[in-house]
């Protein structure tokens, strides 16, 4: 037996497999088939969780992805554990853990439940009015100190694991000519007659079974099968020709240009996951035409008390019965705005459950169940409401009252365990409204329902307000073949169909108790009352955005998929406005919670961005480096001795290099090769510098400015013969001044003969510097005369080094004689090695990027993003000589003159000379005075600032304004320990004749 | 995610593209300063067709030239750079937004 409620027999459950699981440690047996709702409902459990505010005793409203109040934490271990998934999309499997969330301590008896005491303190907009509360401790409010905490222990939802998610999540691109969305009648007969049409067709359903309503319809034929048999034998045929079919796959966002998002669950309904096997997958489908049928949700009506537990949406309860032969209680009340709830009293009846009473709010209801209840003899009361109910953990009875003249003292309590109400249905637009497409009001029926499409979409079945079966699949079929470009549907032939709009309401039904003391709920997720609305609107909020944030209805984990118009229809009301008048707030993706997993996918740890690693990082490693990110590279930082700390390895590895050599990986310069017979006209007019008369074998440092004039970017230039050029970039700037050269010779200058192609990951860098560097490179070089005469500083020359191609540049960034060594990145390895145990011998030593910055700002040579911000200028940097002002045009030429570019005062680099050994904050203000006033305007910045191994004191660079004409004022750096004088002087700190580069 | 026509490529997803600010921007630097300030800085911000550039940084690299409703994202036409802006009528009413359902734009 799984559960004493079950029937014996009908549903699509397996009752000869049972399932174990615990719900808040209880067990209980489901079977195969059961979602977690069905199979506690099986068990008679109602009773499932305690509301986000006032701690309310909740059940079961619905059957699937609309449930607002059956939340529950489901646990596989410490990591595998899931918060706030919805019971009735939870499928049972032998084994299954959950329980119940925001209770304590158990949710039959729940400490938390002082609120619904306090509600009269809690009302709409609660915590915006603890916001203004008063002053409490230094400034902070009440609010910060004492209800923040309170309230957040107190409300919420489950609790999400602290563990890292151990489950592993794909992503899939898929294309196709079709995709439906939506498994139900609608969608299977478009996706049958795309697939028959030869479309590529992709079908998803949320659902773990396809055929949404299909599969609570024992009474219904298409075509003269059973309505499930026709499911099986269209998923057949579908699968025969090749269609696509996606079950446990929620469509929840619909993108420009036909772009949806699938979530795909794999695993989680596995009582035990094959390991390695993806939890998730996330589909990004791109499709020629859409078709949504994602049917439409049942409105709960708004009256006192109309959240206890046993109180349901009358087709959730037909649901249960119908396909998981579940009797959801003993004696039913039902009240209802609409013909189909008749459907589920007689289906109930026949199975055995007595119904109480049917309370029809119509005043002259008609329709085709409305005339088979009364055929059955079952008690209608015609024009009747319900004001109240009672009981406390289960309903125990409805307050049953005319509609018409509703006194409070007016009603008949009728008993029952179990109260269905239909407020009509509510066509699932989401999809729709996301892709744009503009929704309209039908006023017959009260519903917003789906316009012309923005996109290359159709809407059918209950989603676009058609009703019925025959509706549904006949307007699939037509929309799967238009779809697929292949002219008419077909009809079927349906029997037990049930055909006709059916009615329905919106807003609150009226009722004459003291509204102060009653709570008729419209949001049930986020406990939003009638009340609350009316309150907002009183209070004067009058846009509907307005009122949603206000009160928070809809702003649930739901987004108020039950609750949305019946909240539109009491703020229309209470603004004395129509619906359109009022407008509709913004359907958003995702339609249901995605997981963080399915949207990351393989994108997280070592995956979420690549890391760059040059061809000498294992070398470095074993020689101890340390790394820095730089960007996405991992570079030598540098290369601690024992017991050195990066100070004293940096202080040892600038005073090693200035007194022998040092070798250091520069692999990740960027670099560009320019070739073509206008190379050099092209780099006329990207670089400052003039290259026309730049013979082959020498190089230039290569100044880059952006159009309105600023630097973007530096780097040495070789050229190496009349029409090619080797280019090096900053290494963050590598992609940004390849796509820069790329639009001007593209889209400016496409008259240039130029090609460009990025060479950065082809050659490795090895930079050899000091007094000795070409005691280290010359035994290994081949081809190359290395003298100072045939060699000089600023040239480039291709020979072999090590038996191996390269391009050797004579240049310097510490101010020491200097080669940089460039080699196919495959050989780098080995080249390191041939040169660090030349270094080594000779008393060098490796330096990593700390000590590379040093010494370079011992040298005042700046780096573009420290020294520069994207406001300074070359003359900024004391760099004016390196622009052409007499070529024609370049890159920012222009600008050059611009009024604000050639104003004075403009921040000047200088170098900071310090007392003492404190080295300044980078980034640090600058200021005239030691103790300026509160609002004085800093005078400049700090861009660099290190200690100097080789002065033997700090040093800094810094932008101040007029700062060459400040030379030798002292200015002040403020810090929290008092102000830091500094005396401003030239920025080259070492060696300014440029001697030791010309050895 | 868009789908943009690449004039060399066809039909590819956003993703291997990356903008590139508005097209048909004129770069003439033989202009007084305020005619140069508009150039570098001033740029109009149209509810309807947009000429826009692109580059199809992860395919053929090319940069070309998209005309886009920015009220629908519908893209009307791609050309080649150096091409003269085609003639699209915007289709649709005045590309008016949809009021209903699309109304803030203040995330929840």
């Amino acid at each position: 037996m799984t559960g004493e409620h079950r029937l014996a027999r009908g549903g699509r459950v397996d009752r000869a497999r049972p399932l174990r699981f615990t719900f808040d440690g209880h067990a209980y047996e489901g079977c195969q088939g059961d979602t977690l709702a069905s199979a506690l409902l099986a068990n008679g459990v109602h009773l499932v969780g305690r509301s986000f505010k006032y701690h309310r005793p909740r059940g079961f409203l619905a059957a699937g992805a609309e449930e607002p109040n059956a939340l529950c934490t489901v646990a596989r271990d410490r990591a595998r554990t899931e918060p706030n998934l919805r019971m009735t999309q939870v499928e049972l499997y032998e084994g299954l853990v959950a329980s119940s969330q925001n209770s304590w301590p158990a949710r039959g008896f729940d400490l938390g439940a002082v609120n619904d005491l306090l509600s009269p303190l809690l009302g709409a907009g609660f915590y915006y009015k603890t916001f203004m509360g008063p002053r409490f401790v230094k400034g902070t409010t009440l609010w910060a100190k004492l209800f923040e905490p309170v309230i957040r222990r107190a409300a919420g939802l489950g609790v999400p694991p602290k563990e890292a998610d151990p489950d592993h999540y794909a992503n899939r691109f898929a294309h196709c000519d079709v995709l439906v969305v939506g498994g139900g009648a609608a969608g299977l007969a478009a996706a049958l007659a795309a697939a028959r049409a030869g479309a590529r067709t992709i079908l998803c359903d949320e659902g773990a079974e396809m055929g949404g309503a299909l599969l609570c319809e024992p009474d219904a034929t298409v075509d003269g099968m059973p309505a499930a048999a026709w499911v099986a034998a269209t998923l057949a045929e579908l699968a025969r020709r090749g269609a696509t079919l996606l079950p446990r796959t929620q469509g929840f966002g619909y993108y420009n240009h036909n772009f949806v998002a699938l979530a795909q669950r794999l695993t989680d309904h596995l009582p035990h996951v094959p390991a390695g096997a993806p939890r998730e997958r996330l589909w990004q489908v791109r499709a020629k035409r859409v078709v949504l049928a994602t049917g439409a949700a049942e409105r709960p009506l708004v009256f006192p008390d109309n959240d206890r537990p046993g109180v349901m949406l009358a087709d959730a309860a037909r649901a249960y019965l119908q396909r998981y032969g579940v009797k959801p209680g003993t004696q039913a009340l039902v009240v209802t705005a609409h013909d189909a709830a008749y459907r589920t009293a007689l289906a109930l009846a026949r199975a055995g459950v007595k119904i109480a009473r049917i309370v029809d709010t119509r005043p002259r209801p008609a329709g085709p169940g409305l005339e088979a209840a009364r055929a059955a003899g079952l008690p209608v009361t015609v024009g009747g409401t319900v004001v109240g109910t009672t009981g406390s953990l289960r309903v125990s009875g409805a307050m049953v009252a005319q509609a018409s003249g509703t006194g409070a003292t007016d009603f008949e309590t009728v008993p029952c365990d179990l109260l269905l109400m239909s407020g009509g249905f509510t066509p699932a637009v989401h999809l729709f409204s996301q892709s744009r497409g503009k929704l309209r009001f039908d006023a017959e029926t009260q519903r917003y329902l789906p316009g012309d499409p923005a996109q290359a979409q159709a809407s059918v079945g209950a989603c676009a307000g058609s009703w019925g079966l025959a509706a549904a699949l006949d307007e699939g079929s037509a929309a799967g073949a238009a779809a697929a470009g292949s002219g008419a549907g077909r009809s079927h032939a349906v029997t037990g169909d049930h055909a006709g709009e059916g009615g329905g309401i919106l807003g609150a039904l009226p009722h004459g108790r003291d509204p102060a003391r009653v709570k008729a709920f419209v949001d049930f997720q986020n406990d939003v009352t009638a009340k609350d609305i009316k309150l907002a609107v009183r209070e004067g909020f009058r846009s509907i955005e307005h009122v949603k944030r206000y009160t928070t209805t809809g702003m649930a984990t739901d987004q108020g998929k039950t609750s949305n118009m019946n909240s539109l229809a009491i703020a229309a009301g209470a603004l004395g406005r129509t619906l359109p008048e009022v407008g509709l707030t913004t359907f958003r993706q995702p339609y249901t919670p995605v997981t963080f997993g399915t949207f990351a996918g393989a994108a997280r740890d070592d995956l979420f961005d690549p890391v760059r690693r040059t061809p000498i990082h294992d070398l470095a490693a074993a020689q101890g480096a340390r790394f820095e990110d730089v960007g996405q590279w991992k570079r030598a930082w540098y290369f601690p001795e024992a017991g050195e700390d990066l100070h004293a390895a940096v202080a040892r590895e600038v005073r090693a290099t200035r007194a022998v050599a040092g070798i250091f990986d520069a692999s990740t310069l960027g670099k560009i090769e320019v070739v073509g017979p206008d190379a050099a006209e092209f780099l006329n007019r990207l670089y400052t510098n003039a290259w026309t008369k730049l013979a082959p074998g020498r190089c230039r440092y290569g100044l880059m400015l952006d159009e309105p004039g600023f630097v973007m970017d530096d780097g040495v230039v070789g050229r190496l013969g009349p029409d090619r050029f080797h280019v090096t970039t900053t290494t963050g700037g590598a992609p940004r001044v390849l796509n820069h050269m790329e639009d001007y010779l593209q889209t400016e200058f496409p008259e240039l003969k130029v090609w460009l192609t990025s060479v950065t990951e082809q050659w490795a860098v090895i930079a050899v510097q000091g007094p000795r560097a070409r005691d280290i490179v010359a035994p290994l070089v081949e081809g190359i005369d290395l003298s100072a005469q045939a060699f000089p500083h600023m040239a480039i020359r291709e020979g072999r080094i090590c038996g191996v191609p390269t391009r050797l540049f004579r240049v310097s960034f510490t101010g020491e004689l200097g080669f940089e060594v460039n080699v196919p990145a495959d050989y780098a390895a080995a080249v390191w090695q041939a040169l660090w145990e030349r270094t080594a011998a000779l008393g060098g030593t490796a330096y990593g990027t700390e000590a590379m910055h040093v010494m370079r700002a011992e040298k005042g040579y700046v780096i573009v993003g420290q020294e520069t911000d994207g406001t300074t200028t070359p003359d900024d940097l004391g760099l004016g000589g390196m622009v052409a002002m007499s070529k024609p045009d370049f890159v920012g030429k222009r600008s050059l003159a611009r009024p604000d570019l050639v104003a004075p005062g403009r921040k000047q680099l200088v170098g900071l000379a310090i007392e003492g050994r404190t080295v300044l904050e980078e980034g640090a203000q600058i200021t005239p005075t030691a103790d300026p006033p509160v609002g004085t305007h800093a005078i400049g910045h700090v861009t660099s600032a290190y200690w100097s191994p080789t002065a033997g004191t700090p040093i800094a660079l810094a932008l101040v304004e007029n700062g060459r004409a400040r030379t030798g004022e002292t200015v002040f750096v403020p810090m929290p320990g008092g102000a830091i004088a500094a005396r401003v002087v030239g920025p080259v700190f070492h060696d300014p004749e440029g001697k030791r580069l010309n050895g | 995610m868009l789908l943009i026509p690449c004039p060399f490529c066809g039909p590819r997803p956003e993703l291997e593209f990356r903008n590139a600010g508005h097209a048909h921007v004129t770069r003439n630097p033989a202009v007084d300063d305020p005619a140069w300030a508009e150039t570098l800085f001033f740029r109009d911000n149209p509810k309807g067709i947009m000429a826009e550039r692109w580059r199809h940084v992860s395919g053929c690299g090319r940069f070309f030239n998209v005309l886009r409703d920015t009220v629908s994202d519908a893209i009307l036409a791609s050309y080649k750079a150096g091409e003269p802006r085609p003639d699209v009528p915007l289709p649709g009413p005045e590309g008016e937004a949809p009021r209903i359902g699309a109304g803030d734009e203040v995330a929840p």
